[in-house]
């Protein structure tokens, strides 16, 4: 019998659950270490060999050099996690959320300050359709 | 003994946090969220509780992957401010109540409530922002804080209604706390959010306002709302919602008291990518 996972159809949205979460452990177990501003300085000073110290897939590593956040979450990071990846670089919350929407940095402000992204067209997939 | 006479309901958006620490508060972008918290940091210095029971989440700075705790209760002496990669914010380090923590915990886990037992936790902007949003910027936070942290990081969540009746169980043991203690009962997070994806920015003002109506009204109707409404209604992220019925299952009237008082109700869109929500209820 397998689970009930209702939240599969809703569109763009990867919920984090236990079987991403297994999946992206080292993802986001590197994300934690960014914590520490002596691994952000090792992290900046050399990424690549920084990300080769953990284990990691190779679709994660190219996921977090490319800073293209929809590929890690697909890999299994959590957003939470990921921010760490952000504040390294000096990017807001809002310019990561921003940077997954296919939006201009100054499209999602504006989007934001005028009430948000609606619900409507966005409950499910067939919603969407 | 002790008991719980108010329940303070509160979004914790990191930039508020920032843009308090910051110096931006007289900003016209941030004006209209602070101003709706002016009444209740009168309140709170007119009604100084002895003791917050703060309900918050971790966002991945305390817990990480290694342990994920559902429910975990601080029973430390005191928590430091957390490095969330920006630097700790500028704020006090946050006084427990251990004490009270250690009895809470042992009458609600003999309550069937399987708490995890914290005594070394750094707290993160999920309960520093709610604490500035109420306080301001004071050199010591007004009273000792029982930080409660929620699982809503990893799927799945405690559900609404086992938040809920949590609730009722927390207001059980602080009643049986034999010290004369003003404890006020804080849930925070929300409102309508989403962080991640293309669907990001998502905000639901229709679901936001419908869940403080019902959250004052009819509580126990909306503890029955299932995890997938939250999630298409109110972003990924608006899961955070349930931990407000925690603080709402510790009020008076759910156990056959009169209805609460509605001290102060306030909503505003945005704050960075986030509605901000915010309720006071005075038990009766």
């Amino acid at each position: 019998m397998s689970l009930d996972k209702p939240y599969l159809d809703v569109p763009g949205t990867t919920i984090f659950d236990a079987e991403q979460s297994r999946k992206g452990y080292w993802l986001n177990q590197f994300c934690m270490s960014l914590m520490k501003p002596e691994n952000r300085a090792r992290f900046k000073a050399g990424e690549r060999a920084y990300l080769d110290e953990w284990a990691m897939s190779e679709e994660q590593k190219q996921a977090v050099l490319a800073r293209d956040l929809n590929r890690c979450i697909a890999a299994g990071g959590n957003i939470y996690f990921l921010a760490k990846i952000g504040a390294t670089d000096g990017k807001s919350f809002q310019q990561m959320a921003g940077s997954m929407t296919g939006m201009s940095e100054e499209q999602y402000r504006n989007m934001m300050i005028a009430g948000g992204r609606s619900v409507e067209g966005n409950r499910s997939l067939g919603d969407k359709r | 003994m002790a008991r719980i006479t108010s329940s303070v309901y509160t979004s914790h958006v990191p930039a508020i946090g920032a843009a308090l620490d910051t110096g931006k508060t007289q900003e016209p972008y941030w004006q209209p969220v602070f101003r709706g918290y002016e009444f209740s940091k009168q309140w709170l210095k007119d009604n100084p509780p002895d003791v917050i029971f703060l309900v918050f989440n971790d966002h991945a700075t305390a817990f990480s992957l290694e342990m994920i705790p559902t429910f975990a209760i601080g029973t430390a002496a005191e928590y430091a401010v957390a490095d969330e990669g920006w630097g700790p914010r500028p704020v006090p380090k946050v006084i427990g109540h251990p004490e009270l923590a250690s009895h809470i915990a042992q009458s609600v886990i003999q309550d069937d409530f399987d708490l995890t037992i914290v005594n070394k936790m750094d707290v993160d902007h999920g309960l520093t922002v709610p604490l500035s949003l109420m306080c301001g910027q004071p050199t010591a936070w007004p009273c000792p804080v029982i930080p409660f942290a929620v699982n809503v990081v990893q799927y799945p969540v405690p559900s609404g209604r086992r938040c809920y009746n949590l609730g009722k169980a927390i207001r059980k043991a602080v009643e049986s706390y034999d010290a004369p203690l003003n404890v006020q009962i804080w849930g925070t997070g929300g409102m309508s959010h989403q962080l991640q994806g293309p669907r990001a920015g998502l905000i639901n003002k229709v679901f936001d306002n419908n869940f403080l109506d019902r959250l004052i009204a009819d509580p126990d109707g909306l503890a029955g709302v299932p995890h997938i409404d939250y999630v298409r209604e109110a972003g990924s992220e608006g899961i955070e919602l349930v931990m407000w019925l925690i603080a709402r299952g510790a009020m008076s009237d759910v156990t056959g008291g009169a209805p609460p008082r509605v001290l102060h109700r306030f909503y505003h869109v945005p704050a960075s990518n986030t509605a901000v929500g915010h309720l006071i209820l005075e038990n009766a």
